[in-house]
C-alpha cells in the first residue's frame, strides 16, 4: 500500500485534480436584470434557461438554481451553482402592480404576497452562498439602501463579490457612477440583453469567485 | 389612518436608548414605532447584519392595505483610521432615517447628505 492509505491517496489526487467548485447567488433590487443575466449565463454555457422575465417588478418569487455549470475562462475554469433569487426591497405595494402594470386586485395581491416571501427567502440564501454576483441597474441611483445593505451583509460575512452593472445598451446608463460609488469593489459593465460584455464578465467570475473560494478553505 | 390631524411624529432616537437594547430589541422597537405611522432619525444606525434582519421581519409585518413597508436610508460604517484598528475600535454605522414606505419618500442620498419627503399616501415612489 505503501505511503498513503486509500482514502487519503484519492484526496491527494482530489486535491492536485479536482474541480473548483463555488456556489454563486445573482443578488439585487428587483427588475435590475438578475434573471435575464442567469439566462445568458445559463444558454452560454450550458443551453438552457433559468426562468422567466418580466418588465413587472417581482417576477421571480422563489430562488432557482442550476448545478455545475461550467464556465472556462483562456487557462482555468470553475464550476459553479448559480442561484437566481427573487429581489431584495424593503416595500411591497401590491396597488403598484395594479396601477402601474394593470395586473388583476387579485394578481397583484398574490404576486405581492410572494414577492415578501421570495425577499425573505433570498436573505435566507445569503447563508448558503461562496460567492455573490450583485446585479444593478446602470440607468438608475447606486446609492440605494438595498444595494448598500446587501453590499454591507456581504462585506461582513467576507464574501467575494462582483457588481455587474447592467443594461448599459440604455443611452442613460452610467457605469461611471456605479464604479465611483463602490470604489471597493470590481464593477462590470454589461448588457444582460444584449450580452455585450459577457466575455469579460466570465473571465472576472472565473478568476474572482476560483480564487476566493481557495482562500476561504485553507 | 386617523393620523393626519394629529401630524406626522418625527422621532430622534439618541445612541444611548439604542444602546440599551439587544440587536432584537432594537429591531422590534423600531419596526412597532413605523408600523404606527412614526418617522425614526437614529443616531446610531443599524449594523448591515441588523439592516437585512430588519427587512426580512419587515417582509413579514406587510399588511397589504395598511402596511406596504419601510423606507431606510443611512450611511455605512465610519472607516476606522489605522490608530483606531490597532486600538481595537470598532466600525460605527452612521445616522439613519427610518419611516413607513407610504409616509417616508427619499428624494436624493449622495455621501454627504440624504433628502427625504413626508408625503402621505402610496404610489410609486
Ligand atoms: N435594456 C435592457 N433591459 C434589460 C437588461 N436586462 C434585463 N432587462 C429588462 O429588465 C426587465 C427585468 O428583467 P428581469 O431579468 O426579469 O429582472 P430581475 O427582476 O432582476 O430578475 C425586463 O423587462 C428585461 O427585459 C439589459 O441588459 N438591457
Ligand atoms: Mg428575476
Amino acid at each position: 500500500m505503501g505511503l498513503f492509505g486509500k482514502t487519503s491517496f484519492a484526496f491527494i489526487l482530489h486535491r492536485i485534480f479536482g474541480k473548483k467548485h463555488a456556489k454563486i447567488g445573482i443578488y439585487g433590487p428587483p427588475n435590475v436584470g438578475k434573471t435575464t443575466l442567469a439566462n445568458r449565463i445559463l444558454r452560454d454555457w450550458t443551453g438552457d434557461i433559468m426562468g422567466s422575465v418580466s418588465e413587472i417588478p417581482h417576477e421571480t418569487r422563489i430562488a432557482k438554481w442550476k448545478k455545475d455549470v461550467k464556465v472556462e475562462n483562456g487557462n482555468s475554469s470553475l464550476y459553479m451553482d448559480i442561484v437566481d433569487t427573487p429581489g431584495i426591497a424593503t416595500k411591497v405595494d401590491y396597488k403598484e402592480f395594479m396601477n402601474t402594470f394593470g395586473l388583476s386586485k387579485d394578481e397583484s395581491k398574490q404576486r405581492a404576497k410572494e414577492a415578501t416571501e421570495g425577499v425573505i427567502e433570498s436573505i435566507r440564501w445569503l447563508e448558503d452562498v461562496d460567492g455573490v454576483l450583485l446585479v444593478m441597474d446602470a440607468t438608475q441611483d447606486p446609492f440605494t439602501q438595498v444595494n448598500v445593505t446587501i453590499l454591507g451583509n456581504l462585506e461582513a460575512r467576507k464574501l467575494p463579490v462582483l457588481i455587474a452593472a447592467n443594461k448599459i445598451d440604455m443611452e442613460d446608463s452610467s457605469p461611471a457612477t456605479l464604479k465611483s460609488a463602490f470604489p471597493q469593489h470590481p464593477v462590470i459593465p454589461i448588457s444582460a440583453l444584449t450580452g455585450y460584455n459577457s466575455e469579460n464578465l466570465y473571465t472576472k467570475m472565473v478568476d474572482h469567485f476560483g480564487k476566493k473560494r481557495r482562500k476561504k478553505r485553507r | 389612518m386617523t393620523k393626519k390631524k394629529d401630524g406626522i411624529s418625527v422621532n430622534l432616537v439618541s445612541r444611548q436608548k439604542l444602546d440599551e437594547f439587544s440587536s432584537a430589541e432594537k429591531l422590534e422597537f423600531i419596526l412597532k414605532e413605523v408600523q404606527k405611522g412614526k418617522v425614526l432619525v437614529l443616531e446610531h444606525g443599524l449594523t448591515p447584519m441588523e439592516q437585512t434582519e430588519l427587512i426580512a421581519h419587515t417582509m413579514k409585518e406587510i399588511k397589504q392595505d395598511t402596511f406596504i413597508g419601510i423606507e431606510m436610508e443611512g450611511y455605512g460604517e465610519d472607516k476606522p483610521s489605522i490608530i483606531q484598528k490597532i486600538l481595537g475600535v470598532i466600525k460605527k454605522p452612521r445616522m439613519t432615517v427610518i419611516g413607513p414606505a407610504d409616509l417616508l419618500k427619499t428624494v436624493r442620498k449622495d455621501s454627504n447628505m440624504i433628502q427625504t419627503r413626508i408625503i402621505p399616501g402610496r404610489g410609486a415612489e
